[in-house]
């Protein structure tokens, strides 16, 4: 493998065959000798491998997820929920094989044919970038969704979202959640309603074995009563995006991902603050009552506020979405800023869309756009404070006797 | 070219790509993006501008040397204004549906930029003929992306051309969409439209890299 990489080196094709000599063997280049050399194990690949890692519990959730609601919905839910008897089953699993895995080939498939072409025209390296968006995509789509649609969405990402910007690192959108946008606006019949979340329910729609599968943010934007209980929403046993019910998971993910030093903890402590903050307005709101039973809003804005974090794709939207290294913000203050605003962009949105109960991939995607603009006034406002510190010090008489006075000074 | 000398085919040709309003100069583009969700709405307004713009170059090259320069911009507003109102007028008068689609965007052909663009940079300091050709070339050019823009957004968006269906019939499932080909929703929005413009942008630069802005 070595030596044929040398002999296509420089060669048109080569960097599509460098993905794959990357990918199976440690790099073959040795370091030069002079200099210093700073070895880090934690490249690019090993980042994308963690957070891939960490989202493999939520697809195998989302696979016996997929059997379950659909059985669920065409016998009704069983009466004493057991995990092993009514969850962990063959026949769950076989629905997530036939249903989950075909969107994650896709995803993966068109995905990575789109960065081989590029890297080829354009003569770079393939990045490991889409590893990750690969593995978010098939999560974040309805689990009815048509392949091919997936795939349009998939090049239509990519392209516009990632490699206009110039690839891995250049952009400024979230491509996973460009995709998740694109199909939204494209093809909305399939992204909302009460027909798409559960396996079958569209194709049995209108007849006799009609099944319905609506989301609990789809009841409550109609001011109904849904029969999930607390630990059916915080553990994922819910209708919803293919990988996005579990908010369990998503916890257990997202402390793999803090304690392995890949994912910014401030983004989700301030994301999970923000949504709450925005949850409680809302209630408070309603408490006050500016908000009659009657309005359209009230079964989202009487909706209890931590609980907006364990249903939809909140939890994990701020887990893996926002955290993006790439399109969040990079000072330590502007993370405080992006995350927070996210959390509380998501709860709006979600409240207020007619169409739609539920904000957060708009929310990250309008927050990626700010993040620079964030980061900007972070750096200007670092820099404006030590200018000011350095004028003081200026001022301060140098031949000074008191101690006690210069370091006053310096540190206001 | 026994009509045109190389001179004046250049005035005609160079506004259709190199030179294009829309896409190099990056002017008009709001009504680029309004009306381009059906290619027959794309068509009726390139035209107007063809019109406006030819007639106006000409008017405003006649009139170069008398309009005093303090009340030059209210003088072009003028007869461009009057252009305007001549195309509507026509276009309620003989098709009258299409003017409802097309609304208050034949009356803004009066801001649209590459017109004034036009009479300043151009008919300004250039004599009839010339100013003729130039306000047909760049009506041309801002028509071209115009229609080409339309074509792509109303084949994905309603699986139409010039309301037409081409692809079958979407509720009959007859055609394409009995494979399970559904329309773009995404297309018919006007931020479609800035990313078809993009793209067509991109694919000309990368063509033709001399294009590329330095930056």
């Amino acid at each position: 493998m070595h030596e044929l990489k040398m002999k296509y080196q420089g060669k048109k094709m080569a960097p599509a065959f460098n993905a794959f000599h990357t990918f199976l063997y440690s790099p073959n280049d040795i370091t030069h000798a002079g200099g210093t050399h700073v070895k880090g194990a934690d490249d690019l690949k090993r980042t994308m491998n963690t957070v891939i890692m960490a989202l493999v519990p939520i697809l195998l959730f989302s696979m016996f997820n997929a059997g379950y609601q659909h059985f669920s919905a065409i016998n009704d839910f069983p009466e004493n929920f057991s995990v092993m008897e009514h969850f962990l089953t063959w026949d769950n699993f076989w629905i997530g094989i036939v249903k989950v895995l075909p969107l994650v080939v896709i995803s993966y498939g068109i995905g990575l044919v789109v960065e081989f072409i590029f890297a080829v025209i354009k003569g770079h390296e393939v990045e490991e970038g889409y590893l990750v968006t690969g593995m978010l995509v098939p999560l974040i789509v309805p689990i009815d969704t048509p392949l091919w649609m997936l795939a349009v969405a998939v090049v239509f990402g990519v392209v516009i979202g990632k490699e206009v910007f110039g690839g891995t690192g250049m952009n400024i959108l979230n491509p996973a959640l460009t995709i998740r946008a694109f199909l939204f606006f494209a093809y909305p019949t399939w992204m909302s309603g009460d027909k798409v979340w559960v396996h079958g329910a569209v194709d049995l729609a209108g007849g006799p074995d009609a099944i319905s599968g609506e989301t609990v943010l789809g009841f409550l934007s109609q001011n109904k009563e849904f029969q999930y209980s607390v630990s059916d929403m915080f553990f994922g046993f819910i209708p919803g995006s293919v990988g996005e019910t579990s908010a369990f998971l998503c916890l257990l993910g997202g402390l793999f991902l803090i304690f392995s030093k890949i994912a910014s903890w401030r983004i989700m402590v301030s994301a999970v603050i923000g949504s709450l903050v925005m949850g409680l307005i809302f209630n408070q709101v309603v408490d006050l009552g500016w908000v009659g039973e009657t309005s359209k809003f009230y079964g989202l804005m009487n909706f209890d506020f931590w609980k907006h974090l364990i249903v939809g794709g909140l939890a994990f939207g701020i887990v893996y979405m926002a955290t993006d290294p790439v399109t969040g913000s990079q000072t330590n203050r502007g993370k405080w800023i992006y995350g927070f605003l996210i959390g509380f962009i998501s709860v709006m949105i979600r409240v207020f869309n007619p169409a739609y109960p539920e904000g957060v991939f708009l929310a990250i995607l309008l927050m990626n756009v700010f993040a620079p603009t964030i980061d900007h006034y972070v750096v200007r406002g670092n820099i404006n404070r030590r200018m000011k510190r350095l004028k003081n010090a200026v001022i301060l008489p140098k031949d000074s006797d008191s101690k006690a006075e210069e370091l006053k000074a310096e540190t206001v | 070219m026994g009509l045109l000398t190389k001179k004046d085919a250049g005035l005609i040709l160079d506004p259709l790509a190199d030179n294009n309003p829309i896409t190099i100069q990056v002017l008009g583009i709001c009504s680029a993006l309004a009306i381009t969700a059906e290619l027959e709405a794309s068509v009726v307004m390139a035209i107007s501008v063809i019109f406006v713009l030819g007639v106006g170059n000409v008017v405003i090259s006649l009139m170069r040397n008398i309009i005093p320069s303090k009340i030059r911009i209210i003088v072009q507003l003028i007869v461009v204004a009057t252009l305007v109102i001549i195309v509507d007028q026509v276009l309620k008068a003989f098709a009258y549906e299409l003017s409802k689609t097309l609304g208050a965007f034949v009356g803004l052909i009066i801001t649209n930029c590459i017109i004034m663009g036009r009479f300043e940079a151009f008919a300004l300091a250039n004599g009839p003929w010339k100013s003729f050709l130039d306000g047909i070339g760049n009506a041309l050019g801002y028509g071209v992306i115009l229609i080409l823009v339309g074509f792509f957004r109303e084949l994905l968006g309603s699986g139409t051309l010039f309301g037409v269906p081409v692809l079958g019939d979407p509720i009959a499932k007859t055609g394409l969409y009995a494979t399970g080909y559904e329309n773009n929703g995404f297309m018919i929005i006007p931020p479609a439209a800035l990313i078809v413009v993009g793209i067509i942008i991109w694919v000309q630069r990368s063509r033709n890299p001399a294009l590329v802005e330095e930056n």
